[in-house]
């Protein structure tokens, strides 16, 4: 029953906490592409644009909410809806610091591999339910796309498991904290495994380079295209929140979490968490689009075999290497 | 679907003809059909693909054009021969100091009347001007089609934006318009340049060299554009040839062929242009061709703007109202290179009233461009045929008239 309470009470905390941050983040994500541009970014509503992503949400909220004729009803509505749970859910096993955790689990990093595998489901039942070619393509896009990450995810993310000798993320970060980062020591299996897992998160939040199921020069505005309002908000939050959770998980998992000297554990985390969800954005706004095709080569030729020589690399060091563990 | 993908594995490698029906490789009707347009993002205006999909694999693409039809050619029949350059520079809207100077030139060919040497120098510079704005313009928008709107290709995008609008405050000091600029007159120009041009030109192509690198970076040295571009929509040589296609997307082809060269009009046939060519016939090949024709014609506006010679700049006598302008007969044809290719103005004089043209015709490149999509773009994938599309630069306003 307490744990019950525990995690309602921080489940609630961490929700709330992410959603805010997504405003801010929006905001500064605009600003930091308007710049990025050499132009101004949000500047009218609110001190220096600061109440734009509100009033972003107020007008989606606003519109009317169009159903396409002929559309698989159940999918469509179903899929915004399990986009935002899955893309929230992954937070739950996130420690913010050594006591802030919504449910500290012993299998914490599978949960999050697999809530994070489940977003497939969404991506297909909009690209399919919404009976619109574009959407179609980018659904088919998005499944394959999402087999094709996932098994370099999976193995990048099993290094610092292997490492550390847990599959419980807050005792990941102990493990670091009263060690080294993994994205620092080991170098060898540690670096190139952040690196897959930083790519793969990209690939799994649909960010450039690899927003290929949405890839809007492409395919319209791909899964989302026939969502309006509402529903079109969900799917837009739960692209945040899903970067914003990835980064929280590879600040946790690779970055040593709440590690760090001078100020309180919860600062350090949340300040990883932001350098990382800033990176992403730096990278949307410089880099250009990959194909469907050239993921999949990348993912399966490329970052496979490497992410195996880092799982043989880990054990390899946990086994012959004194005090590797 | 799958028994579609073994045929076209090997159409994917040796390509399919486009004048066969669709049925023919696809008896059953099981490939996607995807109406491609007219209203979509990355399609350069209203232009419309019908593509037959397998998967995400093109196996027949059929272009449709027409969205954008205006009737300026019928319409340029009625109207006097003064009154046709402002509806001409509508029709190239991303180059349209180039197309009234072909209209203009057609004119006086058909009038001769002489061009005074500074008003010819002046139109040069002029178009040298419009071709870097124009493929400024194209590199934005082809990189907004292979990075997004919410990307990294719209940050090339705003910062090409960026020179381009120095280059339209340029002719805004010499015309008053930014775009619609009636500047070019049977018999020279209608504005003479204004005091301290060649100064703020000259910054202006300055400041647009120096960032030349910056878009290198982020278009030619980045991996992503060129794992986007290289080997996706080759264009034969002879085929651009058959299809009639000039300009960048020719001379990406491997074929030697601008009219600045091989045809002076001008003042080129004083200045001495080197054409960038390439082999590869693919997307890379165009970028290539337009990074390189941006450069030359920074190298030949500058010679311009030093070598611009004194004197008039209109050869003919001055018009007071737009029925002055009569002819009673022949015909000409006068091609110019703009920055998409030849475009070409065929103009019969007489017919009903003496003060407007019995026919007129306007030769579009972008038209001829967007004719090779049948015949590049099977075996590509949908990513690619925006892509492709992106590289041939079409404008609908041109293609359409």
């Amino acid at each position: 029953m307490n744990g019950l309470v525990h995690g309602a009470v921080y489940g609630a905390v961490v929700i709330s906490a992410l959603l805010a941050t997504i405003a801010i983040g929006i905001w500064f994500e605009r600003k930091f592409a308007g710049r990025m541009q050499s132009r101004l970014g949000p500047t009218i509503v609110g001190p220096v644009g600061l109440f734009q992503p509100l009033a972003d949400v107020v007008k989606l909220l606003q519109k009317e909410d169009i159903v396409p004729k002929d559309a698989d009803r159940t999918l469509f509505d179903l899929a915004p809806i399990l986009a935002a749970l899955f893309s929230l859910g992954a937070a739950a096993v996130v420690p913010f610091s050594a006591t802030a955790i919504a449910a500290d689990l012993d299998i914490g990093v599978l949960w999050i591999l697999a809530i994070g595998a489940l977003m497939v489901v969404p991506t297909f039942a909009a690209g399919w339910g919404s009976n619109n070619k574009f959407a179609l393509i980018g659904g088919m896009r998005g499944v394959a796309q999402s087999i094709s990450y996932g098994v370099p995810l999976v193995l990048a993310v099993m290094v610092p498991v292997i490492l550390s000798g847990s599959m419980k993320v807050s005792a990941i970060v102990e493990w670091q904290h009263h060690h080294h980062w993994f994205a620092v020591w080991p170098v060898f299996p540690g670096l190139p495994a952040f690196v897959i897992f930083y790519l793969a998160m990209l690939a799994e939040a649909n960010r450039i380079p690899f927003d290929i199921p949405e890839a809007e020069s492409e395919l319209v505005a791909g899964i989302t295209t026939e969502y309006t309002g509402a529903k079109f908000v969900l799917f837009y939050m739960a692209e945040y929140v899903h970067t914003l959770v990835g980064s929280a998980v590879g600040a946790a998992l690779f970055l040593g979490g709440w590690d760090g000297p001078f100020a309180p554990g919860l600062h350090w985390m949340v300040l990883k968490t932001l350098l990382l969800f800033a990176s992403v954005y730096w990278v949307r706004w410089s880099l250009l689009r990959f194909r469907s095709d050239q993921l999949m080569e990348l993912c399966w030729k490329k970052l496979v075999p490497i992410g195996v020589l880092l799982v043989l690399a880990a054990a390899a060091w946990v086994q012959f290497v004194p005090g590797g563990r | 679907m799958s028994h579609a993908s073994g045929e076209l594995q090997s159409a994917r490698r040796v390509g399919i003809d486009p004048h066969l029906s669709i049925r023919h490789y696809d008896p059953e009707a099981d490939l996607m059909l995807l109406h491609f347009g007219p209203q979509h993002p990355s399609t350069h205006g209203v232009f419309r693909m019908d593509l037959h999909l397998d998967g995400e694999i093109i196996v027949k693409a059929t272009p449709f054009v027409g969205y954008l039809h205006r009737a300026v050619e019928k319409l340029c029949e009625k109207l006097t021969y003064v009154q046709q350059t402002p509806i001409v520079d509508k029709n190239d809207y991303v180059a349209p100091m180039t197309n009234e100077q072909a209209l203009n030139m057609a004119f006086e060919k058909l009038l001769n009347v002489e061009v005074p040497r500074r008003a010819k120098w002046m139109r040069t510079l002029l178009a040298e001007l419009q071709r870097i704005a124009s493929h400024l313009l194209w590199l934005g928008t082809f990189t907004l089609d292979l990075g997004g709107a919410l990307g990294g290709g719209s940050t090339l995008f705003i910062h090409c934006f960026r020179e381009r609008e120095m280059i339209l405050d340029l002719f805004e000091d010499l015309t008053g318009s930014r775009f619609h600029y009636n500047t070019h007159t049977i018999g020279g120009n209608r504005h003479d340049l204004p005091a301290g041009f060649g100064e703020k030109a000259k910054k202006a192509l300055a400041v647009i060299e120096a960032r030349m690198p910056e878009y290198v970076d982020m278009s030619l040295g980045n991996g992503i554009f060129v794992a986007r571009t290289k080997g996706v929509g080759v264009l034969d040589g002879d085929l651009a040839l058959e299809l009639g296609i000039t300009g960048p997307v020719l001379r990406a082809s491997g074929i030697d062929h601008d009219l600045r060269r091989d045809a002076p009009y001008g003042a080129y046939d004083e200045l001495d242009v080197k054409v960038a060519v390439e082999s590869g016939g693919d997307c890379l090949a165009r970028a290539k061709v337009r990074f390189a024709e941006i450069t030359e014609s920074i190298r030949l506006c500058r010679a311009l703007i030093d070598g611009m010679p004194e004197g008039p700049i209109n050869g003919y006598k001055p018009i007071r109202q737009a029925t002055m302008v009569k002819v009673t007969g022949g015909q000409v044809y006068v091609g110019i290179e703009t920055p998409r290719g030849e475009l070409g103005t065929f103009v019969i004089g007489g017919g009903d009233t003496p003060t407007s043209p019995y026919r007129l015709k306007i030769r579009s490149p972008s038209l001829h461009a967007l004719s090779a999509i049948p015949y590049i773009m099977p075996g590509a994938t949908v990513s690619d045929a925006v892509a492709i599309l992106g590289s041939l630069d079409p404008i609908m306003g041109e293609v359409d008239r």
